[in-house]
């Protein structure tokens, strides 16, 4: 009962903070710029701490831990490729993003291509993106309360719902980017003290993780949640009360070797070193294999990790709430400056999660029984320490945890809300700022509203997996109209279309089969689980070839976009300056933050 | 020291009149600003240095996680070997891999910045 009471500070605490600070910049929000890019005065270091707030999702927090847990080292590509995604970022397109001036990448495809069915395009994928990458976000929520506290599960993610929409509809960007910044310090320290303390209380253990199944390692109680299909490795003898397969039971049986289905609401009691039952949507491979490169038990391996490698490093760089962030730069520089801090930040938290996955093969091998692997880094403290400090811990990830939710949760739902309002509720730049602002807030209720609703129906896939598909979705849409649409003059707004198109349809379609009809098996199912190795270059070659086809659309002003895109700012070039004022495609023209440039005109004309 | 006589000392003039030296040298920035042909090729050759850099870091990049993921997937003995309590591919992929980008961002930030120094230092010459 303590523990849920400190889950439940520990929940208040996280959200009345990031409400409060949501109030406090609503006292200073006065224009609608404010509302979306926090009037591009932010510094690289806050900046960077910022997008890191932002970026590390509940994906980062739990999923990357439970995936460790249930497939092994394979999945290190994840963090690998999270943090390798900025470094693409940063040498492709982080400074001539900032310098077009965008604020969102409808805006980029607008600037770039002045075409209004690519803009259309543009603003469809990203509000795509954002609810995929919204909905485990939400579950997350959900099994995070529901592991501490036992609360139903659709109450987590309505409390991140309601808590997004109030600091984000009440005080917009400004107010997030004090809030994210915090909340990637308090996310890292979440993560960083009990992994300190599990791994001195590990190697004073002297334990090990072994060559065999997974064993529990104290007597554990697990109850499902619904039906559930294990398989059992070696025939062994469990305490089982509730159904097993179809028969009521309530007594020690034996377990052949081989699958089971176990009803809903089952008991099964493990002892100290009882072989582990495993679901049957994760791989039951002995910890030998598990430990080794391609050991993951899924078919085709090697294609998989270099797929998902592909979709997160070109990924990144289309995440509508990444990108937003960048506009808050001063200028070009600070914005490749700020995805170096980025890097530096997340490759240090990025050290932390492994250490739960690998500590929570041994310590909670039981939510391999249930498919719960997410809840990994939640209970391992509580596991291995006990009492008060375990207890104590525990509430801390917690704490962590809602801090991931919320702050990826606004950062997509500042996002998804201001294409929806520019795009689809508000009737373009000309209307009255009152009613721009808002439609603003009523578009960030319907940008979380869908996602939780499509979250409630939780077809389990692991969160950082969901969160992976979001990644091929972006890295075969927006990765190659950033790329091209930046170094290639040739691209066309025809192809642009059709390489958005292309690529949006196959990768979201791969997704879709995988989400609803669940993993197959094979190549198929290797290729529709993984669809970037193939989405990515088929989106290049539909973009470069239709825009060949039609050179006449190139359009006449891309040689002063290009020198935009590009030219330094401290050269202060006029056309560059008119370009910007031409085009703004802000509601209100964003002030340019004149103490930050004055400097950096010194600095360059000594 | 070698026993050569000392250079010997020539005297430069100039006649200290712009009048005649003055021909009509515009700043290469103008060139941008006008969009004539000439500004176009000082942008191409921005452009060019820096997609240049681009496209080594992403290889970099490319270099360093295919390699590991292809040693993981070919080597036997990089899996089974252990250094520091740790089983290497663990070591090399859950920690060492992260010094590795930080150092290639950075390379990726100073050679950028030194790009645009380049640049602006051409441009801004008379």
């Amino acid at each position: 009962m303590s523990d849920t009471a400190y889950a439940v500070g520990a929940v208040t605490v996280v959200a009345v903070t990031t409400m409060a600070v949501g109030a406090f910049g609503l006292r200073r929000a006065s224009r609608t710029s404010d509302f979306y890019v926090a009037s591009r005065a932010v510094s690289p270091r806050w900046n960077a701490a910022a997008i890191g707030g932002e970026y590390l999702s509940a994906a980062s927090f739990l999923g990357i831990a439970g995936l460790v847990l249930a497939y092994g080292y394979d999945v290190l590509w994840y963090p690998v490729g999270y943090t390798a995604g900025y470094l693409v970022l940063l040498a492709v397109v982080a400074a001539p993003l900032r310098r077009s001036g965008a604020y969102t990448l409808p805006d980029f495809a607008e600037i770039r291509l002045r075409s209004p069915a690519v803009r259309r395009a543009a603003s469809l994928l990203v509000v795509l993106i954002g609810w995929l990458y919204l909905v485990p976000q939400l579950q997350g929520a959900s099994l995070t309360l529901r592991t501490q506290t036992g609360a139903p599960h659709w109450l987590g993610g309505f409390v991140v719902c309601c808590v997004v929409v109030t600091a984000v509809a009440g005080g917009g960007m400004r107010s997030i980017t004090f809030a994210q910044a915090f909340q990637f310090w308090l996310k890292f320290t979440a993560l960083l003290v009990p992994a300190v303390v599990v791994l001195s209380v590990w190697h004073q253990r002297h334990d090990s993780i072994g060559d065999g199944y997974p064993t529990a390692q104290r007597a554990t109680t697990v109850t499902t949640a619904s039906e559930t299909k294990i398989r059992v490795q070696t025939a062994e003898m469990l305490q089982v009360s509730g159904q097993l397969d179809g028969r009521d039971v309530d007594a020690r049986v034996s377990l052949a070797a081989g699958e089971h289905r176990l009803g809903a609401h089952t008991r099964v009691a493990l002892r100290e070193g009882d072989v582990v039952p495993v679901i049957t949507s994760l791989p039951d491979q002995r910890n030998g294999d598990w430990l080794r490169p391609l050991g993951s038990g899924k078919d085709h391996p090697l294609y998989a990790s270099l797929s998902l490698i592909l979709a997160i490093c070109l990924g990144t760089m289309g995440l509508p709430h990444v990108l937003v962030r960048f506009y808050t730069n001063p200028d070009g520089r600070d914005a490749r400056r700020t995805t170096l801090f980025v890097i530096v930040l997340l490759s240090s938290f990025y050290l932390l999660p492994t250490v739960f996955g690998a500590l929570g093969r041994r310590y909670v091998p039981d939510l391999l029984l249930t498919g719960d692997t997410d809840a990994t880094v939640l209970l391992l403290p509580e596991r291995m320490l006990g009492g008060l400090p375990g207890s104590l811990l525990g509430a801390l990830v917690t704490a962590g945890a809602f801090a991931a939710f919320l702050s990826t949760a606004s950062g997509l739902t500042v996002s998804v809300a201001g294409v929806l309002s520019q795009d689809v509720v508000g009737r373009g730049r000309d209307a009255k700022r009152a009613h721009r602002i808002r439609a603003f807030r009523f578009s960030s209720i319907v940008a979380v509203g869908v996602p939780y609703a499509l979250s409630l129906p939780s077809a389990r896939l692991g969160l950082a997996a969901v969160v992976g598909l979001a990644f091929a979705v972006a890295a075969s849409s927006f990765c190659p109209l950033l790329v091209l649409g930046i170094w290639w003059r040739r691209l066309t707004d025809v192809g642009a279309l059709a390489g958005l198109i292309t690529g949006g349809v196959l990768a979201t379609a791969a997704v879709l089969v995988t989400v609803i009809g669940g993993a197959r098996d094979g190549w198929i199912g290797a290729l529709l689980e993984q669809p970037a190795a193939w989405a990515v270059p088929l989106a290049f070659g539909v973009m470069v070839l239709a825009s060949v086809l039609t050179p006449g659309r190139v359009h006449p002003d891309v040689a002063r976009v290009m020198v935009r895109l590009h030219a330094p700012e401290s050269l202060d070039l006029a056309l560059a300056r008119s370009a910007e004022a031409a085009q703004q495609p802000a509601p209100v023209p964003a002030p340019r933050t004149t103490p930050v440039r004055a400097e950096v005109v010194d600095r360059s004309s000594r | 020291m070698t026993g050569k006589p000392p250079v010997r000392r020539v005297r430069v003039t100039h006649q200290r009149t712009e009048a005649v030296t003055r021909l009509p040298v515009r700043p290469p920035i103008r060139e941008i600003d006008e969009q004539t042909r000439l500004g176009e090729v000082y942008m191409t050759s921005l452009v060019r240095s820096q997609r240049r850099l681009a496209i080594v870091v992403c290889a970099l990049t490319t270099l360093l996680t295919g390699g590991i993921a292809l040693l993981g997937a070919l080597s036997p003995r990089f899996s089974h070997t252990r250094v520091l309590g740790m089983d290497a591919p663990w070591l090399v992929l859950g920690v060492l891999v992260y010094p590795a980008l930080i150092g290639l961002a950075a390379y990726a930030v100073r050679h950028a910045e030194r790009n645009e120094h380049d640049f602006t230092h051409l441009v801004h010459r008379r």
